[in-house]
């Protein structure tokens, strides 16, 4: 069985926001990566279907820049066998993403069975990447998912709405799901799976190799700026 | 002028808020409303008063119950039959589950939870938070049409509408395709009130609670200002609250016109779910809380003094 999970880099939550001065982003030379938080419930699922399922590989793939790795080293330290990522800048948009992340689990040549993702990422909370991967990939998708139990190629998934209800969903593999908060609770890397995640293989491919190119951008982001304070009461 | 299709889903029967607030800002654009299942003519001539020409009503066998690939099949099929330039709809559960699809099948972008946009010569330009609301950015959408926008409820305000649309309501065959991810049973949560995304009054509890028997108070005053109850991460992290509750990073993100937080400190992370609230008040002992920093109106105090009194003069207020 094989299961990928896409992790996203993202500041960490106690970063101070500030725009750079033309409005094209935020400064990021003091920022602190780490891995989306709901990312982290979607690594911990992959390695509770692999503790019951032994033959399963757990692939964590992203997209995004080269210099710093965090994410991919982290996941892979808590117990995942092996990354893939695409090299390109921070500033690709969802459908980009989405594209790159399709590109690039087909070219590890493993025919996914479940593909997890986090259900929206802490800095744009587009929730986007994980339904439009699924829809190029011709896949179901169930999103915001709470419950998860794997009978055979059935999973049966439980998705929060609102008001706090549960719609339960069956739906055989191949499936994409993207993950919430309530899923589990995720492990921390012990220092031995630090040690050994150095070495485990990570493919590294180029935007072009996956086929993706500036066409491909859908939506742009300008103007970033502070939203407007509250007057102190 | 833009060719828009506001997509507006039903809850019991009726059309959600967040499409008349759709609706009221495309004034000047032509409008055009598709809902999947039935509304009767009492919700047509709502969907009128605020702009809507034609009322679509798509039906078919099993669209009786959402399913992600059920809606995204029939809207497809539908929209591929008229030619609209965008298909806005609500960021509700519902909205951001099968939109980023529904996008997807025209190879278009969406621009998701926005708060606020414009139509200048029939192009939308929106702005959308960004890092949980620690800053905002200007979204334009590029590449094949329509495009496709999804609007965060309560953030764009009711707007009327001055010219009142045709309301022309017709059904129209609705094909769901193959659907593999089924919905198979709904579990109902406890409470029947509006979600805390979609509540114009929140009254949050933070660890200042000390447990789950002490969120009866803030029932009680949610109750008699028909607001719906929050809580902070320490108070749901501490057992006190479902995360259901939770405001903030890693909770709902909320934009009530009334916030009101008992015994919350104001960490950065529940700030950023609540800062666009129109009027935050604050209760808590500590005056130096930094919660007061961003509160309209702040109360140095024990909550559990403070909310039974407050609660008392409400029920005064509102002749309850
Ligand atoms: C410096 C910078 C500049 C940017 N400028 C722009 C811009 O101009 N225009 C623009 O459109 N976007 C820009 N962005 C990118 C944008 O903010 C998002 O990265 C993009 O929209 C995709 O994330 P999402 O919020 O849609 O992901 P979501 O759909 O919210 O994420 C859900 C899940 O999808 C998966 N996922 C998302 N992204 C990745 C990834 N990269 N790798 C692996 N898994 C992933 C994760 O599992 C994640 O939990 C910029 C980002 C940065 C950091
Ligand atoms: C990655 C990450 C994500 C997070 N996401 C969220 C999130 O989504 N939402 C969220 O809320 N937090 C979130 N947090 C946690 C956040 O940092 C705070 O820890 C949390 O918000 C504190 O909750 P609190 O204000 O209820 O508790 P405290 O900080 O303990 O504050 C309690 C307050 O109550 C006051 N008080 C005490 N007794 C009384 C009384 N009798 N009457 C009145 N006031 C009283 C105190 O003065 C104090 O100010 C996140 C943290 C991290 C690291």
């Amino acid at each position: 069985m094989n299961i990928f999970v896409c992790v996203k880099q993202v500041p960490d939550t106690e970063t101070k926001i500030t725009p750079t001065g033309d409005g094209s982003f935020i400064e990021t030379a003091s920022i602190k990566w780490i891995m989306n938080p709901y990312d982290e419930f979607a690594v911990e699922q992959a390695l509770l279907i692999k503790q019951s399922n032994p033959a399963a590989n757990v692939t964590v793939v992203r997209v995004g820049s080269v210099k710093d790795t965090e994410a991919l080293r982290t996941a892979m330290a808590m117990g995942a066998d092996d990354a893939a990522l695409v090299e390109a800048n921070d500033s690709l948009d969802s459908h980009s993403i989405a594209k790159a992340l399709k590109g690039a689990i087909e070219k590890t040549g493993k025919k996914p069975d479940i593909i997890l993702a986090g259900k929206q990422a802490i800095d744009d909370d587009a929730l986007q990447v994980p339904q439009i991967l699924a829809e190029m990939l011709g896949l179901p998708s169930v999103s915001v998912i709470v419950g998860f139990e794997l009978n055979g190629t059935t999973v049966k998934v439980k998705r929060e709405v609102e008001g706090g209800a549960l719609e339960v969903y069956e739906v055989n593999t191949p499936v994409v799901l993207a993950c919430n908060k309530g899923l589990n609770t995720p492990r921390y890397a012990s220092l031995p799976g630090i040690m050994k995640a150095k070495k485990k293989p990570m493919a590294q491919y180029s935007l072009a190799d996956v086929g993706v190119s500036d066409a491909d951008r859908r939506v742009k982001y300008s103007q970033f700026r502070l939203p407007p304070e509250k007057p102190a009461g | 002028m833009a060719n828009v299709l506001v997509f507006t889903e039903l809850h019991d029967g009726h059309v959600k808020p967040v499409t008349l607030e759709i609706l009221g800002k495309l004034a000047g654009q032509s409008a055009d409303v598709a809902v999947i299942g039935d509304i009767g003519a009492d919700q047509v001539a709502e969907l009128a008063k605020f702009g809507a020409q034609n009322v679509h009503k798509i039906k078919g066998a099993n669209l009786d119950k959402y399913s992600p690939e059920g809606y995204t099949n029939a809207l497809a099929d539908f929209i591929k039959s008229k030619s609209y330039d965008y298909v806005f709809a609500g960021a509700t559960s519902m909205g951001k589950d099968f939109l980023p699809r529904l996008a997807s099948k025209f190879d278009a972008g969406l621009a998701s939870d926005v708060t606020n946009f414009t139509m200048d010569g029939g192009v939308f330009a929106g702005t959308r938070p960004f890092f949980s609301g620690k800053c905002l950015a200007k979204v334009e959408i590029t590449g094949p049409k329509p495009h496709f926008v999804s609007i965060r409820p309560n953030a764009l305000g009711m707007t009327a509408n001055p010219t009142a649309g045709a309301g022309a309501a017709a059904d129209a065959a609705g094909n769901a395709g193959e659907i593999r991810a089924m919905i198979k049973e709904i579990v109902k949560a406890a409470s029947t009130k509006t979600d805390l995304t979609e509540a114009n009054i929140i009254v949050t509890g933070g660890r200042a609670m000390k447990n789950a028997e002490n969120f009866k108070i803030l029932e009680q005053m949610a109750d008699v200002l028909g607001a719906t109850v929050g809580a902070s991460r320490a108070a749901v992290d501490s057992g006190f609250a479902p995360h259901a509750m939770q405001v903030g990073q890693t909770g709902k993100t909320v934009a009530p016109s009334l916030y009101i937080a008992c015994g919350v400190s104001g960490a950065i992370q529940h700030l950023a779910g609540m800062r666009t609230s129109k009027v935050i008040v604050a209760i808590n002992t500590d005056p130096d809380a930094p919660i007061f920093t961003k509160a309209d109106y702040g109360i140095v105090g024990d909550l559990f003094q403070i909310v039974p009194v407050m609660t008392e003069e409400f029920k005064k207020l509102l002749g309850k």
